[in-house]
């Protein structure tokens, strides 16, 4: 199954875990799913509309999915899925 | 002045959520940037034009509108730089009026960071930081460094190891933490990101950034009030994180808010060099979405930002008033150093170079009409950066002490008479 990397100030609502294991064919089906494990983890990676919250980056690997097809992303079993919160600086 | 503080919390510039004035930056709900907010209504009622124009000339006679609490204790006499006309190199780009926001001779580093800093270490103090940090392309580390020395602060100013010898030096000398991590500045700043989570230091552009960014207004409200109390119609600012252009046009819109100057229409236009453009190109493809430049190559290293963190804002900042965003190769570069010197006396680093070269090309493509008037942000000295134009500027000629020599060389100048 596809993992998935939770940062550190969203653990809280993972019980702890840095890496959850989830099921899905793509992003979208991937956040659902952790949505209903993790009550309260969509609302915060997903904006109202259900869109990435713009200081939300999600990596596919080591892509950002933006760049890729969004929620609609083919992610298959052996792919790791980071979350990381923009960083600021400069 | 009994009450000393106008500024009431920090607010999410994504979903509007309050937090209190402390150590933090990122919203914990969704990750949004921390900004200042402020009782704009009490600061209507105080802050007026007679009473900015009779306090001494630094940016801190702006101060209702900088996030401090008490009065500032470092860097009281940063910023009110000059604002200067120059017919010449207005002719040479081929518009009506040009003027240059020169903060290539803020006090005391030499760079618009001074404001930044001013405001960061003045709050640091107020937080009881001892210890003071920053991720740096170069001229905030030169500021850090050289405003911490001077309040007694101990400070670790973290560069990419590769930056000019100019930069280097000029944070060395006061006697700081210099670390250089072998990487870019945005692995820089990642790692500067793990440490201010780790270790109880005021990181200016990490943890302490909602302070340190509004420093930056104070250049905007400079250009206002030596402009007459008007806005420019036109201003170019150079971009590396994007912060400084959207704090000068919220500097500009507090402005209007507060009545200090008239309504009127004003386009702030971004300037980025070619080879780390990842907000410019944004704006060119008309796309929200900021991609990231893995490995940015460019003189312009103080621009040198790969993952810019106001990106969008800037982008946002720059559709809203009717400004364009141009980039500009490293050659450009160093030809827009030359017209800046050569044209208006001033020596300004690469980031300066930018902010010409891509005002001209904006000039030239008519997004800033030629019958128009623009001022031009120029946020760095020139002898920081001196890698970027040795060999470029030409080489001095070499005579003996003798009057003969000297009237062989200039036999065929006709400039020269006796």
């Amino acid at each position: 199954m596809p993992t998935v990397r939770i940062p550190t100030p969203l653990r809280k609502l993972t019980d702890n875990q840095e890496v959850v294991t989830v099921t899905g064919a793509t992003l979208g089906a991937i956040l659902d799913e952790l949505n209903t494990t993790y009550p309260g983890l969509g609302e915060r990676i997903l904006d109202e509309q259900g869109a990435i919250r713009r200081f939300v980056n999600i990596f596919l690997n080591d892509e950002d999915v933006r760049f890729l097809q969004e929620k609609e992303t083919p992610v298959s079993d052996k792919d790791e899925i980071s979350i990381v919160p923009a960083i600021a600086g400069g | 002045m009994s009450k000393k503080s106008w500024f009431s919390n920090l607010k999410c510039r994504e979903c509007g959520r309050l937090y209190e004035k402390e150590a933090i930056h990122i919203c914990e709900f969704d990750f949004g940037p921390l900004e200042a907010a402020y009782d704009y209504e009490a600061i209507r009622g105080v802050l007026t034009r007679e009473v900015i124009e009779s306090r001494p000339k630094s940016m801190w006679r702006y101060r209702e509108l900088l996030p401090i609490d008490g009065d500032p204790t470092v860097g009281t006499q940063v910023g009110f730089t000059p604002l200067v006309k120059s017919d010449r190199l207005a002719k040479k780009l081929g518009i009506r009026e040009l003027w240059i926001k020169n903060d290539t001779v803020n006090y005391p580093t030499l760079s618009f960071k001074d404001r930044v800093v001013s405001v960061a270490l003045s709050r640091a103090r107020e937080l009881g930081f001892e210890v003071v940090a920053c991720a740096s392309t170069g001229n905030l580390a030169n500021s850090v460094a050289a405003n911490a020395a001077a309040a007694g602060l101990k400070s670790y100013v973290l560069i990419p190891a590769n930056l000019e010898q100019g930069k280097i030096l000029g944070s060395l000398v006061y006697g700081t933490n210099v670390i250089g991590i072998n990487g870019p500045y945005d692995q820089v700043n990642r790692l500067c990101s793990e440490i201010a989570g780790k270790y109880g230091w005021g990181f200016v552009n990490v943890n302490l950034r909602p302070y340190y960014a509004e420093g930056s207004k104070s250049m905007g409200f400079e250009i206002a009030e030596q402009s007459g109390w008007q806005l420019p119609r036109h201003t170019v600012v150079p971009m590396a994180s994007g912060s400084l252009l959207t704090k000068i046009h919220k500097a500009y819109k507090e402005f209007v808010d507060l009545g200090l100057v008239e309504v009127s229409d004003f386009a702030i236009h971004g300037a980025q060099a070619t080879g780390c453009s990842p907000i410019s190109t944004a704006f060119k493809r008309a796309t929200e979405m900021v991609r990231p430049v893995q490995n940015p190559e460019t003189i312009a290293k103080s621009l040198a930002i790969g993952t810019p963190a106001d990106g969008y804002y800037a982008l946002r900042s720059m559709k809203e008033t009717g400004g364009s965003a141009e980039d500009c190769t490293d050659e450009e570069i160093v030809e827009g150093i030359k017209l800046l010197a050569e044209h208006a006396g001033i020596f300004a680093e690469t980031a300066g170079g930018v902010t010409v070269a891509c005002a001209k090309k904006l000039i030239e493509t008519g997004k800033i009409p030629s019958n128009e008037s623009a001022v031009l942000c120029i946020t760095g000295h020139g002898l920081k950066t001196q890698e970027a134009i040795i060999g470029k500027v030409g080489e001095p000629r070499v005579i003996g002490p003798s009057l003969r020599e000297f009237e062989a060389l200039v036999a065929d100048e006709v400039a020269i008479k006796s």
